[in-house]
């Protein structure tokens, strides 16, 4: 394989980590305050229609984009509602929204295009498409850092460079400013934020509108910057996906990033190895490396490698003791 | 009260404090006052209302009645910031802390001083550097809570209150989960705070403590504030006195004992509770046929943990338990095996351990001996012979109402108690591990239910009987042991002791100690 | 738990909040289909007449009806347990499998014999799939919530290679393996009543709706009248409480994804061996997940799970109809109709008690008893 091929499945592999790293910082955001998300995926889809339906009528990026943070942000807080004031099951919740959001966003776009669920395809105006970054061309014959630059660091559109710097900027604020702290307190031992005179509810409803936002950009992005249109079923288990880097990552924002890296240049790599033979084992089935990030994750759970303690009060409803 | 002139007002003045929870009084017109620069222990029995009292002064309850007066002016706490801006610190019986973050971001936790960490973090490290010199506060501000020690946790507490300017320090019960080691620092702690001018208000039942610490000290006595004494002039008996007051013990008739041969044995028993302390420490014990052995002692001295372990639902961390003079294995001490023995279990906690409150009354009075074959031969259950032995037992306690299909929650506590002490004795175990068997029971059920454990002594069986009422302890004991801090500090036939000198021994005056 | 819940009378908690629950959600429904612009009444009559109008319909319903007993069962029983089994897709899935190999392979086998051996083996493998988060659960504290979510998508991935690369007939294009033989095969219904001279039309209703409802029989006996089931109930109101009645929670926890398998595995009977006649690939549908709906819809218990289940047949099966003849109502109108319930039926199934024993309170003129 040579340098080429290999840039190549890194930058397939970069470009498939996108809405995995939106989607996984939201379910970061989340449960570190303590409320658990399963329905990452339901609003992957939500982001993904209403940015495409916006995007259809205004013929606008920019508005695709805020409405589908406007819808995400919106289910976020449905869920959150619901696991904060109602003190549901917050997996119960999870699934209804992701079910609902399965549903909803195809029957929408059917009923309005008549495409069994499909938007028109998207013109190049109004979707997120590639920049080329300055002096490409120039440092291009660089050996090494020339096609590096042009193939990995340039060519990416505006959604996929927020969204890595959301990395950065989500550990900075949770580790350097007064929010985070409150909230990663939260996450752990509610009662000792509450006697701190901290209203637990305000900083949990904070997280969920962040986690809304976030994977708004992530459903934003599979529809006007990988794809020009939205397609029912679109995210594929991305929510899933984004959840178990979550757990690998052990809820830390560095770790996420390296994990969904390692996942979206994973699925590259399925693609790319179909029916390769590889040394020792032969040709490796292209559904075994689409099973590896589920089967890793598994493994970690079960304490098999390290383990994976999630925010003590993850998914438990505070109620204050009386 | 106090000498002419400029007179500081008291740190503290609660005046008429009242706090009821439904029918349980828990504060009545209690006044306190707390004088500045003191240390003013409060002492009580469990259910005296030292904890309400000091809820209502931070804020978790407000008073149905009464005034607060901090440094002479009169102010309302409706909530923890409004205490702390009043300058009252509170430490946690269960600590507040957050365990995976370091001592640095615990403190900061609420008095970050502004949006961004940095700037709030240097003034705090600096902070805790100096309070650390001032009262030998010493604490790396970079460690991770969940991995120091406890009283070392418990320092950053007291650090907590203290960098928000608490000058008045509330802690309740702290050296429960102590070793006496880091019990004697803390209390060094406390006296050089004392001698910074803070007020510290001790909540405690260990009249050693209060003896060796304190400058006053308040008695409670069942939501009442009976009596306060200058430490110095006073003593532990008189603060038992106090303490328990002249009751009239309990009689119910019940003849002598005849114990026979030891039914269990505990020898050194060490028991951990879920976090890993020690609760039980080296208790060595025999308990006979035909007797009733009662354990008495404050709540949270060990005697849970004790009893857990003696059922089989919580592991041994050393020591033996013999029954019938044979020591039980590892793959005995489970609650089914121990009830195959021949144990019976009443647990302290009925509501939480002995029933399932979803079910039906049938169906919790089988809990453990569902798998007997009076309840059904085959693979399925006979539900008539459910149903008919649930009212069976139910007559024969009177439980109220005869209703086995009712759901355990609907019952009162009296008669839910009622239905475990039935399960169990109906299965004629040889030993019974009895705990609490009348908390939160009516009066005419307390008196049923002794008669029952009275007669299940007279019919030979061995009975444990661990109680927090010392009404109940000398009512139904025919030889009496008392624990504190997880050891036993002494042991007596109740007809050779009293409430006051029982109080000592679970006040921790241990006549056992070296 | 959660915060002490306003008291209610017993029938306004057993039947009006669920009811008022489930309406709730197909209110709502009401309201989307109103919002892309058609008429819910005439929606709702299209799907009547689409699900119960004619034998056909029927027929239809109650196959769906079928898979959805099977799979609500499942969901329903790790309930009772305190688990939350999402991975019933999965298990049903792999369950297919085993039913496939049997009829593949057994062919030897005498007669009817070999269905028999396929549905026990049906059993067998969805019941070995998820044992697997059972156990991980019970014995290593991993959360079957997570588990379950990523053997769905293992399940996918290996049966999609077993199914291409592995079991597929040579030389045909369809990822799928090769027919059954007729011993292979659970009759259906309007085959057996031919021969009766009973006339009705062809529909995938298969014998397999006795099996699950032999199931729901079943599973009733176990959760209410063994002591297997008391055990499971006991972990799962109060595992403290199990504890001391010498339960063991670890054990019940495996016993009960075992079970819960097992009864997965009948989705694999009534489609695979009763219509398909051939692992196909991604049977299940999505049907693993209308059994938590009607897990939560018929409040876990085998009655309750019968009506859900008969619901959300008429729901697919009038659904088709009613795609057919209002397109924009797409069948993916099911899936939220599915998804309110569980938000209602589940999550929310609290937020309607303080306005209905407010409202209870004040139409009684005496206080309650």
């Amino acid at each position: 394989m040579g340098f080429e091929d290999l840039l190549s499945i890194l930058g397939s592999g970069l470009r498939l980590s996108v809405p995995l790293i939106c989607a996984c910082l939201a379910g970061l955001w989340s449960e570190r305050s303590g409320v658990v998300d399963i329905g990452l995926e339901g609003k992957i889809l939500v982001g993904a229609f209403a940015a495409a339906a916006v995007a259809t009528f205004t013929g606008s990026a920019w508005l695709g984009l805020g409405a589908a943070i406007v819808a995400t942000i919106g289910v976020s807080l449905i869920h959150g509602y619901a696991s904060i004031d109602q003190r549901a099951n917050q997996i119960v919740s999870g699934t209804a929204i992701n079910m609902v959001a399965d549903g909803i966003t195809a029957l929408i776009g059917n009923a309005i295009w008549s495409q069994g669920g499909r938007t028109p395809q998207l013109p190049d105006t109004a979707l997120f498409n590639a920049i080329k970054l300055p002096f490409v061309d120039a440092l291009a014959p660089v050996p090494v850092l020339g096609p590096v630059y042009k193939h990995l660091i340039s060519g990416h559109d505006l959604i996929t460079y927020f969204g890595f710097a959301c990395v950065p900027l989500t550990y900075w604020a949770l580790y350097r400013t007064r929010f985070g702290l409150r909230l990663r307190a939260v996450g752990e031992n509610p009662a000792a934020v509450d006697t701190a005179g901290i209203s637990v509810r305000g900083l949990r409803y904070r997280a969920v509108i962040i986690c809304g936002a976030l994977v708004g950009l992530s459903g934003a992005y599979l529809s006007i910057a990988q794809a020009a249109y939205f397609q029912p079923h679109m995210s594929a288990g991305k929510g899933f996906i984004a959840l178990a880097a979550l757990v690998f990552a052990k809820w830390r924002p560095w770790p996420a990033l390296a994990t969904c890296l390692l996942f979206g240049v994973l699925d590259a790599l399925a693609t790319r190895l179909q029916g390769v033979p590889l040394p020792l084992v032969g040709p490796v089935p292209v559904q075994a490396i689409e099973a590896l990030p589920y089967l890793l994750t598994v493994i970690l759970l079960a304490g098999f490698i390290g383990k994976a303690t999630p925010p003590r009060a993850s998914g438990i409803p505070y109620v204050k003791e009386r | 009260m106090t000498t002419p002139a400029k007179a500081a007002a008291p740190a503290i003045e609660l005046i008429g404090i009242d706090k009821s929870f439904g029918p349980v009084h828990a504060n009545a017109d209690v006044n306190l006052e707390v004088e500045r620069g003191v240390i003013h222990g409060i002492v009580g029995e469990n259910g005296a209302g030292k904890s309400t009292l000091m809820s209502i002064l931070y804020g978790f309850y407000e008073a149905d009645a009464g005034e607060i007066r901090v440094n002479g002016e009169p102010v309302r706490i409706r909530s923890s910031r409004e205490a702390i801006h009043h300058g009252i610190g509170m430490v946690h019986q269960h600590f507040m802390l957050v365990e995976p973050l370091s001592v640095l971001e615990n403190v900061m936790l609420g008095a970050e001083g502004g949006p961004l960490l940095a700037g709030g973090a240097a003034t705090i490290r600096k902070r805790l550097a100096e309070l650390g010199k001032e009262y030998g506060l010493e604490v790396d501000p970079d460690a991770i809570v969940g991995e120091l020690s406890v009283g070392l946790q418990q320092r950053v507490e007291i650090l907590k209150a203290l960098v928000r300017g608490a000058e008045i320090l509330v802690l309740d019960e702290p050296t429960a989960v102590l070793t006496p080691a880091e019990a004697d620092q803390l209390f060094e702690m406390l006296r050089v705070l004392k001698s910074q001018n803070k007020t510290i208000l001790f909540i405690t039942h260990k009249l050693r403590e209060i003896m060796s610490l304190t400058d006053r000290v308040s008695v409670m006595r069942r939501g009442e504030m009976v009596a306060t004494f200058e430490t110095a002039e006073t003593s532990p008996p008189e603060l038992a006195d106090a303490m328990v007051g002249r009751k009239v013990i309990l009689k119910i008739d019940k003849g002598p004992a005849h114990p026979g041969k030891v039914a269990l044995e505990a020898r050194n028993l060490v028991v951990r509770d879920d976090r890993g302390v020690t609760r039980v420490h080296d208790v060595s014990f025999v308990l006979r046929e035909g007797e009733i052995l009662g354990v008495a002692g404050v709540a949270g001295n060990g005697q849970s943990e004790l009893l857990e372990a003696l059922a089989g639902i919580r592991p041994l961390a050393g020591g033996e338990i013999l029954v019938d003079g044979r020591a039980l294995q590892a793959s005995e001490r489970n609650a089914h095996a121990v009830r195959r023995l021949g144990v019976g279990h009443v647990p302290e906690d009925r509501q939480r351990v002995g029933l399932i409150m979803p079910f039906e009354a049938c169906e919790s009075a089988m809990l453990g001996f569902h798998d007997q074959s009076t309840f059904g031969r085959g693979v399925l259950f006979d539900r008539r012979a459910i149903v008919a032995d649930a009212a069976r037992i139910m007559e024969a306690f009177d439980v109220r109402p005869r209703a086995p299909l009712l759901r355990t929650a609907n019952f009162s506590g009296g008669n839910q108690q009622k239905i475990v002490l039935a399960r169990e004795i109906d299965h004629d175990p040889r030993i019974m591990l009895v705990g609490q068997p009348t908390r939160g029971v009516d009066i005419g059920a307390i008196e049923f239910i002794h008669k029952r454990i009275v007669a299940q002594r007279d019919a030979g069986k061995a009975i444990l009987l661990v109680s927090v009422e010392l009404d109940e302890i000398f009512a139904l004991s025919d030889r009496i042991v008392v624990l504190c801090g997880g050891r036993i500090t002494g042991e007596r036939r109740p007809e050779e002791t009293n409430p006051q000198d029982l109080g000592l021994l679970m006040a921790g005056v241990d006549e056992r100690a070296a | 738990m959660s915060a002490p819940l306003k008291p209610l009378p017993v029938w306004a908690d057993v039947a009006l909040i669920p009811l008022i629950n489930v309406a709730a959600a197909f209110v709502i429904s009401g309201l989307v289909v109103l919002a892309i612009g058609e008429n819910p009444l005439e929606a709702v009559r299209l799907l009547l007449v689409g699900a119960l109008g004619d034998l056909e319909g029927i027929g239809f319903t109650l196959y769906y009806a079928t898979s959805f007993i099977f799979t609500g069962l499942a969901v329903a029983i790790c309930f009772h347990a305190g688990l939350f089994n999402i991975g019933v897709e999965g298990q049903a899935y792999v369950a297919g499998l085993g039913a496939a190999l049997a009829c593949l392979y057994l062919g030897f086998l005498p007669g009817y014999s070999l269905v028999i051996v396929a549905i026990a083996a049906a059993a067998l493998f969805g019941a070995a799939f998820a044992a697997i988060p059972g156990y991980l659960q019970a014995k290593r504290d991993a959360h079957i919530v997570i588990t379950t979510i990523m053997f769905n998508y293992v399940a996918s991935a290996l049966m999609g290679y077993l199914l291409v690369d592995v079991l597929r007939v040579p030389g045909q294009m369809n990822a799928e393996t090769a027919g059954f033989s007729k011993y292979g095969v659970v009759p259906q219904f309007h085959e057996l009543l031919k021969p009766l001279g009973i006339i009705w039309p062809e529909t995938p209703f298969n014998l397999s709706f006795l099996l699950a409802l032999a199931c729901a029989f079943g599973v009733w006996l176990l959760i209410w009248r063994t002591r297997l089931g008391y055990a499971i109930r006991a972990v799962g109101a109060n595992p403290t409480a199990a504890v001391y009645g010498g339960i063991s929670p670890a054990r019940i926890t495996i016993v009960t994804t075992l079970l819960s398998g097992a009864l997965a595995g009948g989705m694999a009977a009534n489609v695979i061996l009763g219509e398909e006649h051939r692992l196909i690939l991604e049977y299940t549908a999505g049907f693993g997940f209308v059994g938590i709906a009607v897990a939560l819809m018929g409040r876990a218990h085998p009655v309750g799970i019968l009506l859900a289940a008969i619901l959300f047949g008429m729901l697919y099966q009038g659904g088709a109809e009613l795609a057919f003849d209002k397109p924009k109502i797409s069948r993916d109108m099911i899936v939220v109709i599915q998804g309110l319930v569980v938000l209602f039926a589940g999550a929310l199934e609290h937020v309607f008690r303080r306005p209905v024993a407010t409202l209870l309170a004040r139409r009684t003129s005496h206080p309650p008893i």
